[in-house]
Parts: C-alpha cells; sequence; structure tokens
C-alpha cells in the first residue's frame, strides 16, 4: 500500500475506516477487507476510535457504527456529571490531606463553571455550590482552563476582563504571561485576584491525547494556601497535582 | 517509630479489596481483586471460596506493599463481608465441600412454605425469605451426600465469609460476629446465641456452627502480633463507618440498590412494615446497639436499564445530564418494580409501571423520574422506619456511587426534608470495619475519637416547598397503586 513518507499511517487509516462507517455499519472482517489490513490493524484502530469515542460496537450484531463523540464534536466532550463521578474519590482525598476546600471546573459559555465541591474538612457552615459561575481570568481554576485553551482566551479578552480586586488581572498581556506561566510549571495560582483574602491552586484535568477536559484546585485564606511572599505553598501544590494526574490516568485510560 | 495502620478487608459480592487506613481515617493504598460469579441453573449464584481466600491473601500482600509497609506496621485487621452467604468446609483439610450459596441463590424458596414465618420474624428480626444463611445450609446438608452426619460429628463447619476468612487467616479458629450472625436465621435476637428451636426446624446440628463474638475485640492472629479485631457485616460496617452511634442515626448506600440502616439503640424494635430488625454493631462487651434496615430495590440497577436497555444515556452519570435539562417530572412518574414492591409494600408480584406520559415529556422528564424513584423509595423506607422506631429521622447519612449525583442528591433531601451528608471518606464500608479493629486494640480511644475523623465533604438541603412535596408524594403513592393494580388480573 502507498504510504506518503512524514504523514502518520495510522491516521490515514483510521480515516479510511472513519469514511466506511460513515456509509453503513461494518464487522472488523468486513473493514479489514475493505481496506486490506490484516484483521489484528484493523481491531486495533477500532478499538483505539472507540475508546476516544468516534466509533461504536453494537453490542448485539458486532457491527460497528460512527460514534457519539465524533457527531458531538463541535460540543464539549466530557459529560460534566461523568467527570464528577470519576473524579468523587480523588476530590475527597485532596480535601482531607490539603485540608482545604476542593472545587473542579470546566469552561461552559465563557465562564468556569463548578462541576463538584468539596468541603473544607473542619465541619464549619459550608454550602455546595455545584453549578455556580466563576469568572475564568481571575480564578486559579479558570486559568489553567484558559492556558490550555487559546479560542477561550480571545472570548475572555473580548468580552472584557472585569476587575473584581484590585489584583485581578484586567490586562491581556498580563493574563497572556500568567498562562504562559501556568502552562509551564503545570499548574495555576490565584492570589486575591477575585476575591480579596482568598486564594487558589488548581491544575488541569486530562483526556486521552492530553486534552484538557476540566480542572481541579483547592481555595482557601491567602495564609493558608501562600507562604509570607505570597507564593503558593509546595506541600499544597504537589497534592493538587498528584490529585490531577490521578484523575487524568483514570480517564485517559479507560 | 514508623506509623501504623489499620487493614480493613472487604469481601464483597463481586470483588475482594483490601484497604490500608491511617489514624485519620484517610485511604494509605487500595487494592482490588474480583472474582467470578457461577451461575450453575436458573436462580442459583455461586462463589469459589477458595478461591476468595487466595484472592484476600494476595490483597492483603499487595495493599502493603503498595503503601511500602511491612506486617509490624499494621495495627489491627478489620473484615467487612458480603452477608448470609454459606461456606461450608472440611475442619481436617480446610478445603470447601461444595461452592459457596451466595445471598442472592433462591434455590430454596421451596423450603419455606411448611415454615411458620411469624415465629421465626419473633425469634430472628427477618422476614421469611431466601436470603439468609438457614435454608441455605439445610439445602447443602440433604444435598451433599454424607454431609450431614459429619456436620453432626464435628468434622466440617459452616460460617458466613467472615467466619471462613478468620479461620484461614488465624489458621483454624472458628468465628462470627453477632452482626452476621444475626443475618443466619439461627439467633435469637434477643439472646445474641444460636437457638435450639431454629437449629431444630432447619435441622443444623449445633456443632458445624461459630462462636459468635461481638464486633470489636481480638478473635486472633493474621500474622505474629497482628491482630484481626473488627468484623461486620458490609452494610452494618457501613453504618458503623458513617458513626451512626445513636439512636436515629441512618445511614443509606446507593448502589444497584439501596440499603437504609437507621441505629435503634440498645433495645430491638419490632418493625410492622415489613422492615428488618437486625444487629447494629456490639463493641466488646459492650451493649448491643440494633438496627432497622429497609432496602430500595431498584435504584442505580434503574439508571443502567436507561442506559442498556432504553440507550436513552451512554453513562450512568450522563442520567444526572439528561434529567437537568428539564425543570420537573412534567407530571411523569416510574415505579421501578422489577421484581416486586420492597417495604413497606411487600407487592412481589406488581410490576414496573410509567404513568402521566403526554406528548409533552420528553426523555429529559423520564430521566428526571428515574432519579426522583430513587428519592421516593427512600422516602417510603424513611416513613417506615420513623413509624416503627418512633424517631424522626434529622439527617440521612449517604454513600456509594450514585452519591455523585448531585441532583439525585438535592431530590432525596427534597422528597425527606431533612439534609442529605455525604462523609469525606467514601469507603465507609471498610472504614466500618477499620474502625472496629482500631477501637479494640486501641489504635483509636473511642466512638467519639472516631466522631473526630468525619468530615461532611457535602450537604444538600431540602429546598421544596411543603405542598409541593405533598403533591407530589401524593402522585407517587398513586403511581405505586398503579403498580399493584396493574398485575393483579381479575
Amino acid at each position: 500500500m502507498s504510504h506518503v513518507p512524514g504523514l502518520i499511517q495510522s491516521i490515514e487509516r483510521s480515516s479510511a475506516v472513519l469514511r466506511l462507517l460513515a456509509a453503513g455499519r461494518l464487522r472488523v472482517k468486513e473493514i479489514a477487507d475493505a481496506l486490506d489490513l490484516p484483521k489484528s490493524t484493523a481491531h486495533s484502530i477500532l478499538r483505539t476510535l472507540e475508546h476516544v469515542g468516534f466509533v461504536e460496537q453494537d453490542t448485539r450484531t458486532a457491527r460497528y457504527r460512527l460514534g457519539r463523540g465524533l457527531l458531538e464534536l463541535g460540543e464539549d466532550g466530557l459529560d460534566l456529571n461523568e467527570l464528577r463521578g470519576r473524579a468523587l474519590n480523588w476530590a475527597d482525598a485532596l480535601a482531607a490531606r490539603g485540608g482545604e476546600e476542593v472545587r473542579i471546573g470546566a469552561l461552559r459559555d465563557g465562564h468556569v463553571v463548578v462541576v463538584h465541591h468539596v468541603f473544607r474538612p473542619d465541619d464549619s457552615v459550608q454550602s455546595l455550590d455545584t453549578g455556580h459561575l466563576l469568572p475564568p481570568h481571575a480564578t486559579a481554576l479558570g486559568k489553567v482552563l484558559l492556558a490550555y485553551n487559546a479560542p477561550a482566551v480571545e472570548v475572555a479578552v473580548r468580552a472584557g476582563l472585569e476587575a473584581y480586586t484590585r489584583r485581578t488581572l484586567t490586562l491581556p498581556r498580563d493574563l497572556a504571561r500568567s498562562l504562559t506561566e501556568t502552562r509551564e510549571r503545570g499548574w495555576s495560582l490565584s492570589v486575591e485576584e477575585w476575591e480579596a483574602g482568598r486564594a487558589g491552586i488548581a491544575a488541569p484535568v486530562r483526556s486521552f491525547g492530553g486534552l484538557v477536559v476540566g480542572a481541579i484546585g483547592v481555595s482557601g485564606p491567602v495564609e493558608r494556601l501562600c507562604d509570607t511572599r505570597r507564593q503558593a505553598r509546595p506541600a499544597l501544590v504537589e497534592h493538587v497535582t498528584a490529585t490531577a494526574r490521578a484523575i487524568t490516568r483514570d480517564l485517559a485510560g479507560s | 517509630m514508623s506509623e501504623r495502620y489499620v487493614l480493613a478487608i472487604d469481601q464483597g459480592t463481586t470483588s475482594s479489596r483490601c484497604i490500608l487506613f491511617d489514624r485519620r481515617a484517610t485511604v494509605v493504598s487500595v487494592v482490588r481483586g474480583e472474582h467470578t460469579q457461577s451461575y450453575p441453573r436458573p436462580g442459583w449464584v455461586e462463589h469459589d471460596a477458595a478461591r476468595i481466600w487466595r484472592d484476600v491473601q494476595r490483597l492483603i500482600k499487595r495493599a502493603m506493599r503498595e503503601a511500602g509497609i511491612g506486617p509490624a506496621q499494621v495495627a489491627a485487621i478489620g473484615i467487612a463481608n458480603q452477608r448470609e452467604t454459606v461456606v461450608v468446609w472440611d475442619k481436617a483439610s480446610g478445603t470447601p465441600v461444595a461452592p459457596a450459596i451466595v445471598w442472592q441463590d433462591t434455590r430454596t424458596s421451596s423450603m419455606l412454605d411448611g415454615l411458620d414465618g411469624s415465629f421465626i420474624r419473633e425469634r430472628t428480626g427477618l422476614p421469611l425469605a431466601t436470603y439468609f444463611s438457614a435454608t441455605k445450609v439445610k439445602w447443602l446438608l440433604d444435598n451433599v451426600a454424607g454431609l450431614r452426619s459429619r456436620a453432626a460429628r464435628g468434622e466440617v463447619l459452616f460460617g458466613t465469609m467472615d467466619s471462613w476468612l478468620i479461620w484461614n487467616l488465624t489458621g483454624g479458629k472458628h468465628l462470627t460476629d453477632v452482626t452476621n450472625a444475626s443475618r443466619t436465621m439461627l439467633m435469637d435476637l434477643a439472646t445474641l446465641s444460636w437457638d435450639p428451636d431454629l437449629l431444630d426446624i432447619f435441622d443444623i446440628p449445633r456443632a458445624m456452627l461459630p462462636e459468635i463474638r461481638s464486633s470489636s475485640e481480638v478473635y486472633g492472629e493474621a500474622f505474629p502480633g497482628v491482630p484481626i479485631a473488627g468484623v461486620l457485616g458490609d452494610q452494618q460496617a457501613a453504618l458503623f463507618g458513617q458513626t451512626c452511634f445513636a439512636p436515629g442515626d441512618t445511614k443509606c448506600t446507593y448502589g444497584t440498590g439501596g440499603f437504609l440502616l437507621m441505629n435503634t439503640g440498645s433495645a430491638p424494635v419490632r418493625s410492622s412494615h415489613g422492615l428488618i430488625t437486625t444487629v447494629g454493631y456490639q463493641i466488646g462487651s459492650g451493649e448491643v446497639a440494633y438496627a432497622l434496615e429497609g432496602s430500595i430495590a431498584i435504584a442505580g440497577s434503574l439508571v443502567q436499564w436507561v442506559r442498556d436497555g432504553l440507550g436513552l444515556i451512554g453513562t450512568a452519570s450522563e442520567i444526572e445530564t439528561l434529567a437537568g435539562t428539564v425543570g420537573d417530572n412534567g407530571g411523569c412518574y416510574i415505579v421501578p418494580a422489577f421484581s416486586g414492591l420492597y417495604a413497606p409494600y411487600w407487592e412481589s408480584e406488581a410490576r414496573g409501571v410509567i404513568v402521566g406520559l403526554t406528548s409533552y415529556i420528553t426523555k429529559g422528564h423520564l430521566a428526571r423520574a428515574v432519579l426522583e424513584a430513587t428519592g421516593w423509595q427512600t422516602r417510603d423506607v424513611v416513613d417506615a422506619m420513623n413509624a416503627d422506631s418512633g424517631l424522626a429521622l434529622t439527617a440521612l447519612n449517604v454513600d456509594g456511587g450514585m452519591t455523585a449525583d448531585n441532583l439525585l442528591m438535592q431530590i432525596i433531601a427534597d422528597f425527606l426534608d431533612v439534609p442529605v451528608v455525604r462523609p469525606m471518606v467514601a469507603e465507609t464500608v471498610s472504614v466500618g470495619a477499620a474502625y472496629a479493629a482500631g477501637l479494640a486494640v486501641g489504635y483509636w480511644s473511642d466512638l467519639r475519637d472516631l466522631q473526630h475523623n468525619r468530615h461532611s465533604a457535602g450537604r444538600w438541603r431540602p429546598g421544596m416547598d411543603a405542598d409541593r412535596r405533598a403533591f407530589e408524594h401524593a402522585n407517587w403513592k398513586r403511581a405505586v397503586e398503579s403498580a399493584v393494580f396493574f398485575s393483579r388480573r381479575p
């Protein structure tokens, strides 16, 4: 079979599989025959495409068809309730170890929506704010989500970077610098950028292929999250990033 | 001195897990091994007990390895187990004489006919059902050649999974805890000892039964210096892990179904609504805490049906997304009586119904009705518990996989009109076993010490107005009547 050097053969083959399935439902053998591939190769391609949601197998007939993930390419990907379900135990452990409240967020319509909220483990009166919206440019969760999503940064800048405190990053240049820093170290920090006296530390949660689907972070009083130079406490950063990696392993591995 | 931990073994129906906890009850390591379910004939469910023991041995080692510790750093071992499942083994060789008969197994249903249900309920707190151990032990004695005479001579032993594991871990101690014993249908709930009349009824030789101990004491050593010190049936372990130590404290575990247990204090409460009276726990020589238990037959399994049977959603979590597309149920109610209705209705012939359909109803409304069905079933059991116990629920402590569903938790809070609280330690079954073990060896000092470990991770406050709740509740009741009506042939 001809193959252009420099291009990735498995992607070409995957595209061919998708074109075949766009025409109708097929079995592995039929796909292998159509593309003149060994059945094992066709099967590996189908399993990978199934993993990323681009094809589905009908368990009754064993035939493959295009998956919902492909039909919903323009939508936001991972179901947010699914994200919460997968992250629940990890988020609890983060709250227990870190001693701070934990939130998981995702970008929707230019806002950070709180997907999950775990109370700070001190039995003080707290209320769940799952479903609430947070400003992306002013929160640690939001800055992680923006750091890996250039179009969302444009949207945020166009909407205007509203000042919530005198430390909110209201200039696009300052925001861009903060996002670069976030990407470089793999976690974000927001100190009194949204609410006076409060800080947040957050890290990205990724799905297959490295796609950032959410952010998890802790928030609390500046003096508990930061040292005297207003830098994030390394132990907390380690807890947050380790938790994000654990959820990522769970999401990417299934 | 290096830190010490408590090891919990959760021997469940589909898997066994080992979890190491530290003093704050945070999970240090968790390992899990699944085992196969055998369905050799319709209605039969069996486990390979020898395989389960091999799994548990392996998992204990792995849990310690993952935490980077040795047995010297394990302060105690606690066991929580699938309840009622029957193992009978040869005392000399330690080999099971037959596959374990699992609690779900219904092969003994014909045995129930001739039995005096009211006597048995009075003596054991249990309704006459195949669920419990007694009929399963009898079945083995009746059907395995020569077993009854060997049992009478004390050559073969019976135990639930806890006994089987203790026997193997300690190299030959034949013990069980009072919560597990209370599920055999052979124990007198008042005296907490094996009952001669029941042994007579089921024709089971006393010689094959384990000794009944409390839920928290040293039973023996699994490794030199490492005692097994806590044993609880899994739902009781969850009650204990949720620190439901005061009368009225209640927990509900939401999985495929739901298990609600309410601590009713030091005297057993007899139910007039068909709830189960059971032992909650007993710490050493202390007073027994009794509990009322009610189950929700269909909870997560209704969501699975929407996913696999109807194909309306791709994953279970999407039920919440779909239900979130509408603000209410649109007048639609689902009664998931797939295999009859449980407490407080006890209509075994009832079948599920969906009522209130109009052309306005979308799959979003159906999804909402699915979640509400779990909410109303919870309310039904809670109402029965409140009535039986004379206690009023003030909050519901929840655990299990479905607690990830925020909308469901809010619905439950709204329907019950009490706060719903999710604890930070999600592994309530394992933590309960760990607590029982840690208490016995002084790793934790007392119940108050345990309560200090408890923090809520989430709390949902009721937010539904009373008229609306009453209106919806009346509709649910009428939907239940429809399910019963539909199953009654003229």
